[in-house]
């Protein structure tokens, strides 16, 4: 099992807050949009930078939506902010036709997805987010792992003409990626050869893979791990690619089992090899108030989940 | 009249005979606020707006126009197509399967003179603002119009819309509602009143004007007077008073020309009271 150590933990919107800011320095044609949640979304030094390419939307998500879709004509690349919720559910409609089917190069940054935004419970945690994004058709769908790669993955999406949703969360995590990385949309990210299962983990979960990795390790289990930060367009040669050599899949998400990275994973896999599967994510609920750490455990989305989940599948082969 | 409203006129004949045969010919689509809004179309592309040559999406350099009622798209594909973005033997395609004129516009199908897909009601307001900023931004000091019905005023994102715009002082951009009184099912005061629209958007920070939409002399002054008051700080709001149905005499006035074909023999009705101007495609 190769080595991942940190030395800090951060959040996943800080790394968008850091990359929003590059992002803006090196194109001027970035925008961003805001409905009254700056702070959460780490906002503060784009706007400190370029305070006319900002607009203060107010709790006005389908206006915001709508907006951004307008300044895409006349060249701008909006970035709009918010937490997830309010970035999909509540304005689907908005974003399926002004947006998706408009074919407008908007930006949808969505902070506090899933369950890790903790205490607020089930009316802010979206676990239909993924879902909902992936549907729309020519919908770009990201969720990075850690501060770095979402700073990254910010910059990135920038120079991608098209709709994307980007995906990120609240809570600290370990910051494991390489600090100058560079983002390529659409391609896996090998985080660990093996040859015994392949697992399959997006967002918060990749930290949690690595951790499952090492006790699959002094289990004598070698457990592949790819890191899926781009689940729309989906990697299906990594992942076939992976699979061949294991024969068994255990896929890892913030997100519910419908409609999230396992059904995006299953889909490839009932088309071109069938193969067991196991998925470690919500199992069609809502969240509820906790600490991300507690709520983490009680939905089953932590490393212990992960082997569990790997022991299941290999019998299965 | 002066020679050029007598113009427009024609135009507007032509269109409202091709509104009437493009949804007779496939038995579907909106004929009654097509024909309501058909002065206000022709006045903006034939004599308001500044308009370029070809069409570019980012639509530098010109004022550009947003419909948010995209169920009227009759009256936009047939404006459309007088005036050169298309060829108007197009228009024999719509709603028909693989055509660039779908029941609602869309960019989808790249049919030029479109900038965004509309039909799911209350959204176009806020892309027009939006395609307003951008113009600021750029230095670009043409206007965007943008067309509301008014039985969509009923929906909430108009209202954030409304908001937005006079605080954050858009003031190129001149929206019109479409005040005809009528939504699918029956007049707006008994489906749902839409109560005192004018002191509504006032209150708002809109700078309101009111226009009769069913004279051409009336609208192409209002929608001078209208430019007239751009550039002052605030987002400028026509109440348009139309007619569902206008210049057809069976379809005038009545909701039930909202979403219905004319049959055979009522489109020979229609053509006789609408002069064949441009030559029908």
């Amino acid at each position: 099992m190769k080595k991942y150590t940190y030395t800090e933990k951060k959040d996943t919107r800080s790394g968008f807050g850091a990359g929003l800011l590059e992002a803006g320095r090196r194109n001027d044609r970035v925008v961003a949009l805001c409905a009254d949640l700056i702070g959460s979304l780490k906002m503060n030094d784009f706007i400190k930078a370029f305070p006319d390419r900002f607009f203060q939307i107010g709790i006005a998500e389908a206006n915001m939506m709508g907006i951004a879709a307008g300044l895409t004509i006349g060249g701008k690349i909006p970035y709009t902010g918010t937490f997830a919720n309010f970035s999909t559910g509540r304005v689907y409609d908005q974003i399926r036709q002004s947006i998706a089917y408009s074919d407008k190069n908007v930006k949808i940054c969505a902070s506090h997805a899933g369950l890790t935004l903790g205490e607020d419970g089930a009316t802010h945690q979206i676990l239909e987010d993924i879902g909902l994004m992936k549907m729309l058709p020519g919908m770009t769908v990201i969720n990075p792992c850690d501060y770095n790669q979402t700073k990254a993955a910010t910059m990135a999406i920038a120079d991608l003409h098209g709709p994307v949703y980007l995906r990120f969360g609240r809570p600290v995590v370990p910051v494991f990626t390489d600090t100058n990385q560079k983002f390529e949309i659409g391609k896996a990210w090998m985080v660990n050869e093996g040859k015994d299962v392949s697992i399959f983990a997006t967002g918060h979960l990749v930290w949690e893979a690595i951790q499952a990795g090492e006790q699959l390790a002094d289990l004598g289990i070698d457990a592949e791990i790819i890191n899926i930060h781009t689940i729309k367009p989906l990697d299906e040669e990594a992942v076939l690619r992976s699979v061949a050599k294991t024969g068994c899949v255990v896929t890892a998400e913030e997100h519910n089992r419908l409609g999230g990275l396992g059904d995006s994973i299953a889909q490839v896999l009932a088309k071109h090899r069938p193969t067991p599967q196991e998925y470690v994510a919500v199992n069609d609920s809502f969240g509820e108030s906790g600490t991300p750490a507690q709520l983490m455990e009680k939905y089953g989305l932590n490393a212990a989940n992960i082997v569990a989940a790997v022991q299941r599948v290999i019998k299965r082969k | 009249m002066s020679e050029d409203i007598t113009k427009l006129e024609k135009i507007a004949s032509q269109v409202r005979r091709d509104i009437v045969r493009m949804v007779h010919a496939c038995q579907s689509g909106h004929p009654g606020g097509s024909l309501g809004c058909t002065d206000f179309f022709v006045a903006l592309y034939f004599s308001i707006m500044k308009r370029k040559q070809g069409f570019e999406m980012d639509g530098i350099g010109e004022d550009l126009f947003f419909l948010s009622n995209g169920h009227i798209s009759p009256v936009f594909y047939s404006t459309l197509a007088r005036a050169g973005y298309f060829e108007v033997s197009e228009l024999a395609t719509f709603r028909k399967i693989d055509s660039r004129l779908q029941g609602h516009p869309t960019t989808h199908e790249g049919l030029p003179g479109i900038r965004v897909a509309s039909g799911s009601l209350g959204q176009g307001l806020s892309v027009a603002i939006g395609a307003a900023l951008a113009k600021k931004l750029n230095h670009d000091d043409n206007l965007v119009y943008a067309l509301m019905g008014d039985g969509e005023q009923q929906e909430g994102q108009i209202w954030e819309a409304a908001m937005y715009a006079p605080y954050n002082k858009v003031d190129n951009l001149i929206a019109t509602i479409d005040y005809n009184g009528q939504q699918i099912d029956g007049a707006t005061e008994d489906v749902l009143s839409l109560g005192n629209l004018k002191a509504k958007w006032e209150s708002f920070g809109w700078d309101v004007l009111e226009m009769n939409g069913n004279s051409m002399a009336e609208v192409v002054s209002g929608l001078q007077e209208a430019k007239a008051h751009t550039g002052k700080g605030k987002p400028v709001l026509i109440l348009m008073k139309t007619e569902m149905g206008n210049g057809v005499d069976f379809m005038m006035g009545s909701h039930k020309w909202h979403g219905v074909a004319p049959n055979d023999e009522q489109l020979a009705a229609a053509l006789a009271q609408l002069e064949e101007t441009l030559g029908d495609y």
